[in-house]
């Protein structure tokens, strides 16, 4: 839509024309423009990085050739590729689901790691007896780390609902709590020889792996997959479902846009702040009991290079849409692991912080239409 | 071009050809508006007929897609008020800009180059003062702003423009915050400024206020002069409504033989808290009955809020009793009333009635999405949802391109038929509803005043609490009125005293302290 200069135009004078920039409200989103402005934050994203690797002497070109084929270039990668993206999935969704009801639970970090501690738990107290076959204690596991990383998270929630208390202050000291929980255990009652590892799960213990399969299959061989993707993609339709076809769900969204609405509405703030802070808590843990029963195969001080932070902006990308989320850990996932063939840390970091800003940037194309206008100064 | 050259007057404002489009809508299609310097023109039209948008654009807020506008003669673009009001144009808006922790010279500074470093306070007091006495605009320049009622508050954002050098003065829709009282407060201060020169444009939906306070009048009809510069003298009132909506509106509301059955709602003392603890209703006992409308005027603030939000549940009584259909209802949730069939029509319809950034189907279901047929179990029918949103929109003649439109982008009237259609849809035994056409055109509240009657002869028993006494008489059975959380008097609609009323409303009428007026047998 042009600006139409006003009718009155008198000779151009020189040095005195000026461009300048408007912004006008948008009364109206229209569908596509959303999908538009997050394709267009990320290609600006990589090009503004593209010109900082320049600047460090890099071929910005070369470089993202390189972790394109570091990421998505055989199956074998790509496998691996999906096995980083499956925690942000699971965590993703926590996220997401949170942020609807604008609960800001950015502690998924340390329900992830209590998740991760509660399935342990399972194996190494031991709950379930050992040498149970993997039906009986993959599925105790599964419910070990949900209850674990529910628990986690209805704290933040009870606070929040009973006596009011700020949640993004709870969950992120939570996080730290977590952490040092799980670093007594593993350098304390679990510790295998005095390393900050417990001992090994035994393989009953262990989500299958495509891998697993190769006999019958010889293309699956070295493939590293695991069951934990299925959970994420089926957590991905579930939430889905619970979000836009349940009574709860609607609940949530109506809570979301408007608290007094909801009220009036006579639904119970209390109660659902509680749950869907519970709910989300379970997600994370869920993603933390797939993270050690699927690849690290025991309980360890390092299992996750911050996954339930990475998950706060893959469900910002996502505009909190359960399937959006997927694609997004996708994304991140191959950043994750071609970020390490190129530099161990520093400029992947630096990716995806420029993509965070570039997304939070393109808000304002969604909430105003910019206007350029010739003026006569 | 309707000049007049008999006029000896000069324009203070010509607009020409304006045209101002939003996406899918065009909000000024060629508009023509021109202000004489000493008048007051009023602006006339419906909800959306483009006056605050043409306002804004001789403000500087929008730039015009084409078009021309001069002041005092000399061709202007404006880029922002900033340039506006260097030009001598003040805008006052309907939301005001005011920081409420400071005072009121403090406000009016705001902004200034001037004092640049020390803020010399007595000495702009004075002035200030001095000003605000020269326009009879009463308030006290070292008050805080959140000390001020709503009409003083007015008042300061004027004063900002008078202090700013305004010669001319817009108002969008200024008395729609306003207690009767202060509206004609302010209607002797615009009389006054005019009579000094100051033009005023005057921008209302309101036909009686225009007649009592314009010389002239514009009317514009969905984004179009339906007449320009009309002296108000060659107007009538049903002219003026026949020009604003393209029909003619019945001002008269048909209403049926009050045809009252058994009490449906009774309350025996009650009193509640308000917001900040203190007493906001005391010893409230009144009956309405199945097939009767009772009417609570009152000027805002005086305990018709948290009557409605005592009734529907939104707020806790701290003693007295309510029964709605003979249960004993005083204390209980939002969901208890909204099961005992107590629908709630609230004051603010985007806050509270509405969820903005959810569709109108989500909006629609907000108060049956529990039941069959919307909700199977834990689940919601989505088909269902669809069928019940469509019909109800159909019904209720909703403008939205679609059920699945964000209900935001809906105009005032069109969003309380959305809320009135979800409210009928729960077929309620009492409807509470809460300045029910507060800002909205005169098609509209016809609309919304046809509902409310169908409802009582279907039935329900309705209260309507609004500040329109107007409206009270037209729509009410019964007539309450409530002056600091009490009833002051209670009348029967066909023989009220609407000075009695007035009366009452502002305290004037000596309560009877602590007894509240018992409610008479309804015949």
């Amino acid at each position: 839509m042009t600006a139409t200069a006003p009718t009155r135009r008198p000779a151009r004078t020189a040095g005195r024309l000026r461009w300048s920039l408007r912004l006008e409200r948008r009364l109206e989103v229209p569908r596509w423009l959303p999908v538009a402005t997050t394709v267009g934050a990320v290609v600006a994203a990589l090009v503004i990085s593209g010109i900082v690797l320049w600047i460090a002497g890099g071929d910005p070109i070369a470089i993202f050739v390189h972790i394109a084929r570091s990421s998505f270039g055989s199956l074998g990668v790509l496998s691996d590729t999906l096995v980083k993206a499956t925690p942000l999935i699971l965590t993703g969704l926590a996220c997401a689901l949170a942020f609807r009801m604008r609960l800001w639970n950015i502690g998924a970090e340390g329900q992830f790691l209590m998740g991760a501690w509660g399935a342990s738990a399972v194996v190494l107290i031991p709950i379930v007896p050992a040498g149970a076959p993997s039906i009986v204690t993959i599925p105790v596991m599964m419910v070990a780390g949900m209850a674990a990383g529910a628990a986690y998270g209805a704290i933040p929630g009870l606070l929040k609902a009973v006596r009011g208390v700020n949640e993004i202050i709870v969950t992120l000291m939570l996080n730290y709590i977590a952490f040092l929980w799980l670093s007594y255990w593993v350098f304390g009652p679990w510790s295998e020889g005095g390393f900050q590892l417990s001992r090994p799960f035994p393989p009953e213990a262990w989500l299958p792996r495509l891998s697993d399969a190769a006999e019958a299959v010889p293309a699956f061989a070295g493939l590293t997959v695991h069951l934990g993707l299925v959970f994420g993609l089926v957590a991905a339709v579930l939430v889905r479902f619970f979000l836009f076809r349940s009574r709860r769900g609607y609940e949530v969204r109506l809570i979301g846009d408007s608290p007094r609405a909801a009220r009036y509405a006579g639904i119970d703030v209390t109660r659902n702040t509680v749950l869907v802070f519970a709910m989300s808590g379970a997600l994370a843990g869920l993603a933390g009991m797939s993270e050690v029963a699927g690849v690290v195969h025991r309980l360890q001080q390092a299992i996750s290079p911050g996954y339930g932070f990475t998950a706060i902006i893959v469900a910002y990308i996502a505009k909190l849409h359960p399937y959006g989320v997927v694609v997004a850990s996708i994304a991140f996932g191959a950043l994750i692991l071609a970020g390490r063939e190129i530099q161990p840390s520093g400029i992947p970091a630096m990716i995806q912080g420029i993509i965070l800003f570039s997304l939070i940037a393109s808000e304002v194309f969604l909430r105003y239409r910019i206007l350029f206008e010739r003026r006569d100064a | 071009m309707s000049d007049a050259p008999t006029d000896p007057r000069p324009l203070a404002v010509e607009m020409r050809g304006i045209v101002k489009r939003f996406p899918r809508v065009v909000a000024n299609d060629g508009v023509d508006f021109e202000l004489r310097i000493g008048e007051v023109h009023a602006l006339l039209g419906e909800n959306g007929a483009g006056k605050s948008t043409l306002m804004n654009v001789l403000d500087g807020l929008y730039r015009p897609d084409a078009g021309e506008i001069r002041v005092f003669g000399r061709p202007v673009e404006f880029r922002s008020p900033r340039d506006a009001i260097a030009a001598g144009l003040g805008m006052v808006h309907q939301h005001f800009a005011l920081v409420p922790t400071q005072t009121v010279t403090e406000n009016v500074l705001l902004g200034l180059p001037r004092p640049r470093f020390r803020l010399d306070a007595g000495r702009y007091d004075d002035e200030i003062a001095d000003l605000a006495r020269r326009h009879g605009l009463a308030v006290d320049p070292r008050a805080r702003v959140w000390q001020l009622s709503v009409g003083e508050q007015q008042r300061v954002e004027i004063l900002k423009m008078l202090y700013r050098g305004a010669r001319v003065l817009i108002l969008d829709e200024p008395t729609a915050v306003l207690a009767p009282q202060e509206a004609a407060d302010l209607f002797r201060t615009l009389r006054s400024m005019v009579a000094d020169g100051t033009s005023v444009v005057f921008i209302s939906h309101k036909l009686a206020e225009v007649a009592r306070i314009a010389d002239r009048v514009t009317v514009m009809r969905r984004g179009k002069v339906a007449a320009a510069g009309i002296p108000i003298a060659e107007t009538t009132t049903a002219g003026l409504a026949h020009l604003m909506v393209g029909h003619d509106v019945l001002e008269t509301i048909e209403r049926t033989q009050r045809s009252a059955g058994p009490v449906v709602l009774s309350m025996r003392d009650v009193e509640a808290e308000g917001d900040r603890g203190r007493p906001a209703l005391r010893g409230i006992t009144l009956e309405v009955h199945s097939g009767e409308t009772l009417g609570v005027a009152g000027v805002a603030g005086n305990g018709q809020s948290e009557l409605a939000q005592v009734l529907t549940g939104l707020r806790r009584c701290s003693a007295g009793s309510i029964t709605v259909n003979g249960v004993e209802t005083s204390s209980r949730s939002p969901r208890q009333a909204i099961g005992q069939r107590v629908a709630h029509v609230p004051e603010d319809r985007t806050g509270v009635g509405t969820a903005p950034n959810l569709s109108v189907a989500d909006n629609l279901i907000m108060k049956s999405y529990r039941d069959a047929p919307l909700a199977r179990r834990w689940t919601i029918d989505s088909g269902a949802v669809r069928r019940f949103a469509n019909r109800l929109r159909e019904t209720y003649a909703i403008a939205a391109p679609s059920v699945e439109t964000e209900a935001r982008l809906l105009s005032g009237g069109n969003l309380q038929r959305l809320i009135l259609a979800r409210e009928i849809a729960t077929q309620p035994r009492l409807m509470v509803a809460v300045q029910p056409t507060r800002g909205l055109d005169v098609g509209a509240i016809a609309t919304v005043h046809r509902l409310l009657l169908d409802q009582r002869a279907a039935g329900a028993a309705t209260i309507l609490i609004s500040e329109d006494l107007d409206e009270v008489l037209a729509v009410a059975d019964r007539v309450a009125v409530m002056y600091e959380g009490r009833l002051v008097g209670l009348f029967d609609a066909e023989d009220a005293d609407v000075a009695e009323i007035g009366l009452l409303m502002t305290g004037g009428g000596a309560p009877t302290a602590g007894t509240p007026v018992s409610a008479p047998g309804v015949p």
